[in-house]
């Protein structure tokens, strides 16, 4: 009996404001727009079944995919999330390695301090970027000490790769470290006894031993990447598609909440197998681990 | 893995924590400007703090997410260890991994999504939107990540001393109180802060979920940000990193604490048992 009060409790809460408003979203994604309060014409009316499954409609889905600035902005998120995810693991990686090296005595610290912008608001952490980024920001300021050029970065994509991999890069530190920081040195000095010179002990035993935790990191990155919004709209400026901003726009200026719903579905399904495979990875380490 | 620091180990790991921190310095200095233009230092002056205090419509709105904060995480962390105890000690039940798919899915879940499903349920439900909307919005989220915390210190648990207690004729509920939970208060503790700072950081599932009356610092933050950079916000940015940092030092000194208690627990007992 309390066993089913321990399950019960998160299970019902999940379930009503989890997985229910998704299958709210899945049926207003259906509706046809309104300009009502709220400003969609419910679909949902069990009363006569065969009423209900004749009204729906992909009306709008097949809207996304003829205007082209819904794909474009899906295109364009695939790219810029999957760019910043490949650069947060090559900026990552030589840190976590670093850490998994350093004394015994040092590493919790270490840990301590990578987490610690992690714990500061996002917002603000986006909000400091732009200070720097700026056209007459700190980093030009700082450059024309040097003669160099003011650089336009802000409001430019490359500013967006900038804000990603700063906010995500502990995502991808803490998996990678967890999964170096295990690695047995025994292993290591194998190699070395053997005759192997650093660089190939690190492709042929380091690296293979630590993918589970470049998977781990790489989703972590991605999937919220894809999307994101503060970083586009704050960094971004209004040349930079992104299909979180686009969701935003749709809700909250064009206040069309059936199309939202529409991108959101297809977003979540673009995102469904990341997360699956997501899923499955930590359930493998967990398993590992046992 | 252990060896000795080459310099480029020694090089990543400085300029990896320069990248991380210089721009919330530049941040926290820049706060203590006295120059109303950014860039230009005009040295240093607290007015921008002083200015803060007289805004009333932010004292306003930080006050909103102080208390949609405290709430939320509470109830979370609760709801979250819960979960935790069933991911970890419940092995079998229907829906098992539905159940867990539902406490990881938003960790990576993007926020519009998660935002505006829920504000289409409250709308289908016609609840209004306000505080309770919010606090119910980001109990969910955080409900996760308290989950997660929590199972993995519930993981790596010397399970046998439930047992030892449970045998001794306690019951489940009587171990977990007496000798589980003393046990894994830790990481409850930093299960709540984490809740906390996640619910006072949140911009976007706050716009969506909440109502009139109920605008949050981050909201009032980003309608500004998106006019420019202010030192007003430099300094109530430089309030809410320093309020952060303060609660997890403080957590990270009472989880070594409790840690070294532990420890001389564990030799106790050894020295016992000998």
């Amino acid at each position: 009996m309390r066993r089913w009060i321990v399950i019960g409790i998160p299970y019902l809460w999940l379930l009503v404001l989890f997985l229910i408003p998704f299958l709210i979203v899945f049926k207003i994604s259906l509706s046809d727009t309104a300009s009502a309060m709220p400003p969609y014409t419910p679909v949902l009316d069990f009363s006569n079944l065969w009423a209900f499954f004749s009204q729906l409609d992909f009306e709008n889905y097949t809207f996304l995919f003829s205007d082209s600035l819904y794909t474009n902005a899906y295109w364009s998120s695939l790219k810029i999330a999957g760019i910043s995810t490949f650069l947060t693991l090559l900026i990552a990686y030589p840190i976590a390695y670093g850490m998994a090296r350093a004394p015994k005595e040092w590493q919790p610290l270490l840990v301590m301090l990578v987490i610690l912008p992690f714990w500061t608001s996002f917002l603000i952490r986006v909000y400091a970027w732009i200070g720097i980024l700026k056209k007459e920001g700190l980093l030009n300021l700082f450059l024309s000490n040097f003669g160099i050029d003011p650089l336009t970065i802000h409001n430019t994509v490359y500013a967006v790769y900038i804000g990603i991999v700063y906010s995500y890069l502990p995502f991808m530190i803490l998996p990678l470290y967890a999964s170096l920081e295990k690695i047995n040195n025994s292993l290591l000095e194998a190699a070395q006894d053997l005759g192997s010179p650093p660089w190939k002990t690190f492709w042929q035993v380091t690296f293979p031993l630590s993918i589970p935790g470049v998977l781990a990191g790489c989703f972590l990155v991605f999937i919220p990447a894809m999307g994101e919004f503060v970083i586009p709209d704050l960094l971004g400026g209004s040349d930079t598609l992104m299909i979180g901003k686009t969701l935003w726009s749709e809700f909250f200026s064009n206040r069309d909440w059936p199309i939202a719903s529409a991108v959101a579905v297809l977003l979540l399904f673009i995102l469904v197998i990341p997360i699956v495979l997501f899923q499955r990875n930590q359930q493998h380490q967990r398993e590992a681990v046992r | 893995m252990k060896g000795r620091l080459s310099w480029f180990n020694v090089t990543s790991i400085a300029v990896g924590f320069a990248f991380l921190y210089i721009p919330i310095l530049l941040l926290v200095i820049y706060s203590f400007n006295d120059s109303k233009l950014v860039t230009v230092w005009g040295g240093w002056s607290t007015r921008w703090y002083a200015n803060l205090f007289q805004n009333e419509e932010l004292m306003r709105a930080a006050w909103v997410t102080l208390r949609v904060a405290v709430v939320s995480s509470t109830i979370a962390t609760f709801l979250g260890m819960l979960a935790a105890i069933t991911l970890t000690r419940m092995n079998r039940f229907p829906g098992r991994t539905l159940f867990s798919g539902m406490v990881f899915a938003p960790l990576v879940m993007p926020e519009v999504i998660t935002g505006l499903s829920l504000l289409l349920l409250f709308v289908a439900i016609g609840f209004d939107r306000g505080f309770w909307t919010l606090t119910i919005a980001h109990t969910t989220l955080t409900m996760c990540f308290a989950a997660v915390v929590i199972q993995a210190r519930l993981y790596d648990f010397d399970k046998s001393v439930e047992e030892a207690a449970m045998d001794l004729g306690a019951s489940p509920l009587k171990s977990f109180m007496q000798v589980t939970l003393p046990i894994i208060a830790p990481s409850v503790i930093s299960a709540w802060l984490l809740a906390f700072t996640l619910s006072l950081d949140d911009l976007v599932i706050a716009s969506f979920t909440t109502g009139p009356g109920a605008t949050t610092l981050p909201m009032k933050i980003y309608s500004q940000v998106r006019l420019g950079v202010t030192p007003e916000i430099n300094a109530i940015s430089t309030l809410l990193v320093g309020v952060v940092a303060l609660g997890v030092i403080a957590a990270s000194i009472a989880q070594k604490r409790s840690m070294v208690m532990q420890q001389a627990e564990t030799r106790a007992v050894d020295a016992g048992a000998k």
